[in-house]
């Protein structure tokens, strides 16, 4: 059999991904720039058995993702900037009740209504503490239309293990980028789905030792009895005041990603072995940064890329590596300013942390990139 | 010839500036084999206001997916002409439409009477956009003529096809008789 090669946009791509990954539900509110993926999901769902459902609003939208996505679907929704606004309080429903689940986010210029067609990365603090309460955050940031469909298959692989809603934060620079993409085979891309419970219903506790990551957990409406709720709640499932059952439920969540940091880190390591200025770039601001670091590198400056594809939880260790050997770290965002803080965070040295950013709706040029390196050479 | 070209399509919003964007795009990559990106710019309205798509063709791996310094410029309004004829790099090749757009004063800018051509010869002003593209593809060779066809006829409404074809050769001999 040929190559499938086809010319997508980074949004149509995200639902051939979300199809591959083996999507059956598709609950929301379509709004620009994430419409396409709506649109997509629309024409695909039905012909893979799924279900596509247009609610009233994105809280309706997002209700029925989780529904789905407790009921055993492999779920996801898709908005932008006010739909995902709307969609926080059930976000963190979705942490609480520990239900698997993809929220894709085309990020468009805030705040408010914004600029509906332009681009922007300015939710990504939004996707990490969007929602009330302590919780773990899993977020992925494509940089390619390629990229849009693999990492959409990995968000809905980390959603099944880690048991959890996954952010995928797409931008509209990618999500209306149009490429040329190989349609990986079946088989092609690993596409993990959880495991369910062995044990006799009787036996069976919904959040029970082993069942938050990569363990076994029941679909409602199988036989397996549990309660989910938003409030704090025992193994079982119902609320509680105790305060060592709220501790073992915090725990539990934070543990999630804090325990599994190693198999949370995806970033993409260019030219960095000998590199003095590190570019620090992620999802379509990234491409600025990929350009210019090889522009960078024929006129004989020594500089590197760092890009990571899983945003949340940062890549703490992988940033600290490279900020001890670099002079200077350029955090190329397109907003006023928001991981940049993460990357402060983690500089224990006295290495210099240059906010190289675009908040107009427009990507930063190569040649502005090129300015600020040029400066900090 | 060069190994990338940034090209331009622009105009108002409703003329097919996308449509045909995506057109070439899938044209020059899925049936020539070349790495293309296209991007697009509008605004919140989806009828009139500008709007304009933007075509890189390389054979080498493209990074930043916007064009920076145009090779080939279409501009089917006079708006259109005035926001990007600065943006065309010197030695850069324009086609603007002779009905809409007053273009003097620059080397290599081809007037031609795409709607015109349109309206008087397959009775819709709408395909013009596609003899936008069958011009600029016998002007420039950006991308084979047998590609284009394909790839346009895969993307127009069915039983349109005969009007979209003659769209294409019409654009041919336009630019043939610009080229002398």
């Amino acid at each position: 059999m040929s190559a499938d090669i086809r010319l997508l946009q980074g949004n149509e791509a995200c639902a051939e991904g979300a199809i591959y990954a083996g999507c059956d539900f598709f609950g929301g509110y379509p709004i620009t720039p994430s419409t396409e993926v709506a649109e997509e999901m629309a024409r695909l769902l039905p012909r893979h058995g799924g279900k596509f459902i247009q609610m009233e609003d994105e809280i309706a939208g997002i209700a029925t993702m989780l529904g789905a996505g407790a009921a055993g679907a492999k779920a996801m929704t898709a908005t932008s900037g006010p739909g995902f606004s709307l969609m926080m309080e059930l976000l963190g429903y979705g942490c609480m009740a520990e239900i698997p689940a993809v929220i894709v986010n085309v990020q468009r210029a805030g705040p408010s209504t914004g600029l509906p067609t332009k681009g922007a990365q300015a939710d990504m603090m939004q996707a990490r503490w969007g929602t009330h309460g302590d919780h773990p955050a899993i977020a992925l940031c494509p940089s390619s239309v390629a990229e849009s469909f693999s990492l959409t298959v990995k968000s809905f692989n980390l959603a099944e293990r880690f048991r959890m809603p996954v952010q995928l934060m797409l931008d509209e620079f990618i999500g209306h980028l149009r490429e040329k993409v190989t349609i990986p085979a079946p088989g092609e891309l690993e596409v993990y789905t959880h495991p369910r419970p062995s044990v006799a219903p009787g036996e069976y506790r919904h959040f029970g030792d082993g069942t938050s990551v990569g363990g076994a957990y029941a679909a409602m409406g199988t036989g397996y009895r549990f309660n989910i709720t938003g409030l704090t709640h025992d193994p079982m499932g119902f609320p509680t005041g105790r305060t060592d059952e709220i501790r073992w439920k915090m725990d539990r969540l934070r543990a999630k990603t804090d325990d599994h940091l190693p198999e949370l880190v995806d970033v993409e390591r260019e030219f960095l072995d000998d590199a003095e200025v590190v570019l620090f770039a992620y999802g379509g601001g990234a491409r600025t940064a990929q350009e210019a670091v090889r522009l960078a590198r024929a006129r004989g400056i020594k500089a590197g890329l760092l890009r990571p594809r899983i945003v949340w939880p940062f890549p703490d260790q992988t940033v600290a590596d490279a900020l001890a050997k670099a002079k200077a770290m350029l955090v190329v965002e397109l907003n006023q300013g928001q991981l940049i803080g993460e990357v402060r965070r983690v500089n224990q040295g006295g290495t210099k942390v240059v906010p190289v950013l675009r908040y107009d709706g427009e990507i930063i040029t190569p040649d502005e990139l090129m300015t600020a390196v040029e400066a900090n050479r | 010839m060069k190994d990338k070209h940034q090209i331009r399509l622009s105009g108002s919003g409703g003329q097919g500036m996308i449509t045909a964007g995506v057109i070439l795009a899938e044209a020059a990559g899925v049936h020539d084999g070349k790495n293309v990106v296209q991007s697009q710019s509008y605004g919140p309205e989806a009828r009139g206001g500008a709007s304009k798509a933007e075509v890189i063709i390389s054979d080498q791996e493209i990074f930043f997916p916007k064009a920076t310094a145009i090779d080939i410029l279409l501009a089917m309004t006079q708006e259109a002409w005035d926001r990007y004829s600065d943006d065309l790099r010197e030695g850069g090749l324009a086609v603007v439409d002779s009905f809409y757009v007053k273009a003097a004063g620059r080397p290599n800018v081809h007037a031609l009477p795409l709607s015109q051509s349109a309206r008087e010869e397959v009775g819709i002003e709408i395909v013009a956009n596609f003899i936008a593209l069958a011009a600029i593809a016998e002007l420039t060779g950006v991308v084979s003529k047998a590609a284009l066809e394909k790839a346009m006829l895969a993307r127009v409404p069915r039983g349109t096809e005969d009007k979209n074809r003659k769209a294409l050769e019409i654009g041919y001999r336009l630019a043939r008789g610009a080229k002398g």
